[in-house]
């Protein structure tokens, strides 16, 4: 594990930005040659998606090969409800950058076969190749994606019933009616994370540092579903000074002291340098 | 091409760096249009997979609804109240001109005249969409002849009249024609009237009270009958009274059916309204204000004497005035400058003033608002910096 951690929320996701940024531009794809991504929703990602529209619209990135799988959805809310994750990533990110939408996918909470649609995801994710970069964030119980506590970390992708405290937490965007909230959700499994190339964690916020401190500090653990990383060869996690608080010192200054190292990590490649990456 | 192609072949146009007019607020966000028709993006992203064919860097302009005109009375030394040999080449003039101050959309009007002149004219007005040969044309407004005597203003009182023969007769055998008429301004509490705003109403005309000395609950039997707009707010009806309010009470009356709302038309060249009255208008009720410019033929023009009608009248500045007298007789001021005013006096939101210059409430063939979420279906659009 590589444990980045910066000064506060913009400097983290400036960070994760660039290095997404330098993976794509190492990987070079073209027309038979996509960059494949994992990607989430929330709160946390919002400062990596903003970055990485910037790169876009100076010439850095451009996401025209690029397919990008998201990790989640509600079940039985209209795509075009302004929470449901379609609404999230249009809004936040497709719409700003060139990604076209044969190669953008997200879990349809609306089709007629749930079990259907969630083995067709996993399909699509193996004939694109697997994941390049699996790109997540962490609940404040440790979850990834809508693993909660006590999903399997061998899932694949499912149907999952969301918990009480998620939707209770969620109420305040359906006019504060619990009744108006899902209650259902597909999600990728902590298994199909665990298949990508890399996974790249982003945790930001004192709120996430108990759970960071499970998920990293202590064994694996299916109540901490983020845990199963520990098992990963390549897992980056991302997180601002306020998320390590309940870290060990001793961790926290470890990994501080490789950060001249790490940062070479997101040095623009020379030839971004010289030559914006033409669309 | 949109990959799927699953709705249509044509071309999509993405106008960029442009800052729109949405939910009442200028945003900066892209504007897709397709077959004239604003297309919802993500709507296009996920169901078409599609996207866009044409880019336009509107170079961080505003890209507004076009103003609506609904009360002009020529312009650039055309006036609509004579019937020339050329009507329609007339209107088509006017209709160009007055593109460059953003009006997208506008009525001829015509102020009282004789029948034989509405024979005449009517007919050869054409309603349609515009383009880039000029403002579309919704459809005439005739202002009068069904007005009160004692509020003519410049309208010339040999051709004013009652509903003698019943009402709908009488504007039949006045108007000859109703096709093009998009808009009637009369006076409610003239005997028969009621059943004339009804079935004017229901023809899709709207019917506009104004050169009326009604009192408030005529008013608002006017209203209740089908009447939706006031023509020229404060001008040419009683003045506000507080036990009475007039025609002015419909701005905040209750007693009006619950889903109508009564828009009102304000000539705000500075000079027909006081910015005091103005505001407390758009204070009382702003989402009825309507900007009109009321303009004449002489809009355009160099100072001096003009005919309006069958009238002469005398340009000093932005006054027109009867030659002769200190009555008005309309405006000269276009419509950008009437929203510059309007602001100013106001003080209201950039938002809100193209909000009151482009307001298709009134408007006859104004579809309710559809397509992209916010954004009000079929408008024109101006670009503006």
């Amino acid at each position: 594990m590589k444990l980045i951690i910066l000064d506060d929320y913009d400097k983290a996701s400036e960070w994760a930005a660039k290095y997404v940024r330098n993976r794509i531009f190492q990987f070079n794809p073209g027309p038979d040659r996509f960059f494949t991504l994992g990607l989430p929703t929330g709160s946390t990602p919002l400062g990596l998606y903003k970055k990485l529209i910037e790169f876009f619209k100076s010439g850095e990135i451009s996401f025209k090969y690029v397919k990008t799988f998201n990790m989640d959805e509600y079940v039985a809310i209209p795509r075009d409800h302004p929470e449901s994750y379609h609404s999230f990533m249009w809004n936040n990110f497709f719409k700003h950058i060139d990604i076209r939408a044969e190669n953008a996918h997200i879990l349809n909470g609306n089709a007629a076969d749930l079990q259907a649609e969630c083995q067709a995801f996993e399909d699509k994710i193996k004939a694109a190749g697997g994941i390049q970069i699996f790109i997540g964030g962490i609940g404040p119980d440790g979850h990834i994606a809508f693993n909660e506590p006590g999903s399997s970390l061998a899932s694949r992708t499912r149907v999952k019933t969301l918990a009480l405290d998620t939707i209770q937490a969620n109420a305040r965007f359906f006019d504060g009616d619990l009744s108006k909230v899902p209650n259902m959700a597909l999600t990728v499994g902590v298994g199909t994370v665990m298949d990508a190339r890399e996974v790249l964690i982003l945790i930001t916020g004192a709120h996430k540092a108990f759970a960071l401190y499970k998920a990293i500090e202590e064994g694996v653990n299916h109540m901490w579903t983020v845990s199963a990383f520990q098992q990963h060869p390549q897992t980056v996690f991302v997180c601002d000074e306020d998320a390590t608080l309940e870290l060990r010192v001793k961790t926290v200054k470890y990994f501080k002291g490789m950060m001249p190292m790490h940062n070479k990590l997101v040095d623009p490649p020379q030839e971004i340098a010289e030559k914006p990456y033409s669309a | 091409m949109p990959s799927n192609k699953s709705v249509s072949d044509s071309q999509i146009i993405q106008f960029i760096n442009c800052r729109i007019l949405k939910d009442h607020l200028l945003q900066r966000e892209d504007l897709w249009v397709r077959d004239g028709k604003f297309l919802d993006p993500e709507k296009l992203f996920f169901d078409e997979e599609g996207f866009a064919d044409i880019r336009v860097d509107c170079n961080d302009s505003i890209v507004a609804p076009g103003f609506i005109d609904v009360q002009i009375n020529g312009g650039y030394g055309i006036d609509f109240s004579l019937a020339t040999d050329d009507v329609s080449g007339g209107v088509a003039l006017v209709a160009k001109k007055i593109l460059e101050h953003g009006v997208t959309s506008f009525c001829p009007t015509l102020v009282t005249s004789p029948p034989h002149i509405y024979h005449k004219v009517l007919p050869e007005v054409k309603v349609h969409d515009g383009g880039r040969e000029g403002a579309g044309v919704l459809g005439v407004h005739v202002e009068g002849p069904f007005i009160s005597p004692q509020k003519k203003g410049a309208h010339p009182e040999m051709f004013l009249r009652g509903f003698e023969a019943g009402g709908v007769r009488d504007v039949l055998e006045t108007y000859g024609c109703l096709d093009t008429v998009a808009m009637v301004t009369l006076a409610p509490e003239l005997a028969g009237s009621p059943a004339v705003i009804q079935d004017l109403a229901q023809r899709g005309i709207t019917v506009s009270l104004g050169h009326s000395v009604a009192s408030l609950s005529q008013a608002e039997e006017a209203v209740r009958q089908g009447a939706t707009f006031i023509t020229h707010l404060f001008n040419a009806m009683l003045p506000f009274h507080h036990r009475d309010p007039g025609i002015v009470g419909l701005l905040t009356s209750d007693r009006l059916p619950a889903e109508r709302t009564v828009y009102y038309g304000m000539i705000a060249d500075g000079i027909h309204t006081d910015p005091a009255a103005l505001r407390i208008a758009h204070r009382a009720h702003p989402a009825g204000l309507v900007l009109v410019t009321d303009a004449i033929m002489a809009m355009g023009l160099p100072a001096g004497r003009h005919t309006l009608g069958q009238q002469v009248i005398e340009i000093q500045g932005l006054h027109a005035c009867l030659a002769g007298t200190k009555t008005l007789s309309g405006s000269i001021a276009s419509m950008d400058m009437c929203l510059r005013n309007f602001r100013q006096a106001s003080g209201c939101s950039r938002e809100a003033a193209l909000e009151a210059a482009s307001a298709p409430g009134p408007a006859p063939g104004a579809q309710p608002p559809e397509g992209h979420p916010g954004l009000r279906h079929r408008c024109r659009l101006r670009v503006a910096g």
